[in-house]
């Protein structure tokens, strides 16, 4: 218990939260990092999945797609793709945000593509028989029923992508995984538990973030089921 | 890939797959274990679902570098101690497979279970006997989901000193030495998939009155 109470005290010390190794800073390139790749990551996944579920086509594709990238181990595609890349530490960001990206994929894809299923086709026919474009269906229907179940998806990539970006500190990249990997390399146990402890508490910040904007975007008339359903 | 450095490296590298398998299947195991009666709590208790999922999310939630370098401090275990590395990856396993278990109890619905008590079936029959088989498939499809990430993530350890192969991806990367990356990837994958083969074969076994589905790896 002694060297929680370190950490604590490690984390409690102003002198630790300012300058550029600073937890403040390492806190932003944490969190700049992660929305980067989410970013990049929705870019790819947020199209396609809505394609998907718009049209029914590609299912068994996408599905094969996640369960594969899911079963990859990100360390070893991290590290690969730096050697392989040959930037050098100075542009790790490169390789640390393409694999970060392929982590988001899955679960925004299946979170977009699911949302858009799960809108009763009754909905679709009832909007298109008004008068509805493809395309109107798809932004003014389709997007806003299936908005809450994307957040839910977002809210699984960012935890993944946030988890991730720690462990990209062993590329030399900034970050909170920094005062974990140097606390550890030079024993410095209670900067190290404090980096630990920053992680989580900023991993439960954004994941109560997320939850919030969930709940927001819930189209006014629609109730989501929550808990159990007997039949 | 350089495959004189594999055919001259390989005891290393079985020993390491070895080690990995072995780090990954007590999490797997335990996570069944403990998840199945919490996933029944909260099918049964509307405040046990309210405060049991909400934490096992939050649980979740916490990163595993970080985790792997705490628990040392909650369990008194030394920081290079595989054991860290198992209880958090349990925590892992828990957390994702007590929601499946929850709404899995919940599909099997209240006339079914109306019915088996009708027919004089006790209520610990009633979980044995109806419950737990018709939750099966289920289970089955999110502990085979436990077990890819739990298999995916052992390899972090390696960053803290665990050997697994996470092994060849830190020290194919001091080296710049790609093919031992390689190694480690596709000896990941390949555990993967032989867990899940196994995990299929058990279902097909306990369970032989359902294909066996892939339906939740989407």
């Amino acid at each position: 218990m002694n060297q929680v109470i370190a950490a604590l005290q490690w984390l409690a010390d102003g002198a630790n939260w300012s300058g550029p190794g600073g937890l403040l800073a390492r806190t932003w390139e944490h969190l700049w990092y992660t929305a980067l790749a989410l970013v990049v990551g929705a870019v790819v996944a947020v199209p396609l999945g809505m394609y998907i579920g718009h049209t029914g086509k590609g299912r068994t594709f996408a599905v094969g797609v996640s369960g594969a990238v899911r079963a990859l181990p990100s360390l070893g595609l991290l590290t690969l793709l730096a050697v392989s890349m040959g930037l050098g530490l100075g542009w790790a960001v490169v390789p640390s945000t393409i694999v970060l990206a392929l982590l988001a994929v899955p679960s925004l894809l299946a979170a977009t593509y699911s949302g858009f299923d799960q809108v009763p086709d009754d909905v679709v026919d009832g909007a298109r028989a008004t008068g509805f474009s493809e395309l109107q269906i798809v932004g003014r229907v389709e997007l806003p029923l299936a908005l809450p179940l994307m957040v839910g998806g977002l809210r699984a990539a960012a935890l993944q992508v946030l988890a991730t970006a720690t462990i990209s500190a062993y590329l030399g990249l900034g970050g909170l995984g920094r005062f974990i990997l140097d606390g550890l390399s030079v024993s410095d146990y209670p900067r190290m538990l404090g980096g630990a402890i920053a992680v989580g508490g900023l991993a439960l910040a954004v994941d109560g973030l997320i939850l919030v904007v969930q709940r927001l975007v819930v189209p006014r008339g629609v109730h989501v089921a929550v808990g159990p359903t007997d039949a | 890939m350089n495959l004189a450095w594999v055919s001259a490296n390989w005891p290393r590298i079985w020993d390491l797959t070895v080690q990995h398998a072995l780090i990954a299947l007590v999490p797997v195991v335990l996570s069944l274990v403990i998840a199945v009666p919490i996933g029944w709590a909260s099918h049964r208790s509307r405040l046990a679902r309210r405060t049991l999922l909400p934490f096992s999310s939050i649980l979740y939630a916490v990163p595993s570098l970080p985790l792997f370098v705490l628990l040392p401090v909650i369990l008194g275990t030394r920081i290079l101690d595989p054991v860290n590395v198992v209880v958090a990856l349990t925590v892992y396993g828990v957390a994702l497979l007590v929601r499946t278990a929850a709404d899995a109890f919940d599909t099997v619905g209240l006339a079914t279970r109306d019915d088996a008590l009708a027919h004089g079936h006790s209520p610990g029959q009633v979980f044995w006997r109806v419950a737990l088989p018709l939750a099966g498939p289920a289970l089955l499809a999110g502990l085979r989901v436990v077990s890819a990430s739990t298999l995916s993530l052992v390899s972090v350890g390696a960053l803290i000193g665990v050997p697994s192969l996470g092994y060849f991806f830190t020290d194919g990367y001091r080296r710049a030495f790609p093919t031992e990356i390689w190694v480690g990837i596709i000896g990941t994958v390949v555990l993967a998939a032989v867990f899940d083969l196994v995990l299929v074969a058990i279902g097909r076994v306990l369970l032989p009155w359902v294909r066996a589905t892939d339906r939740t790896r989407a």
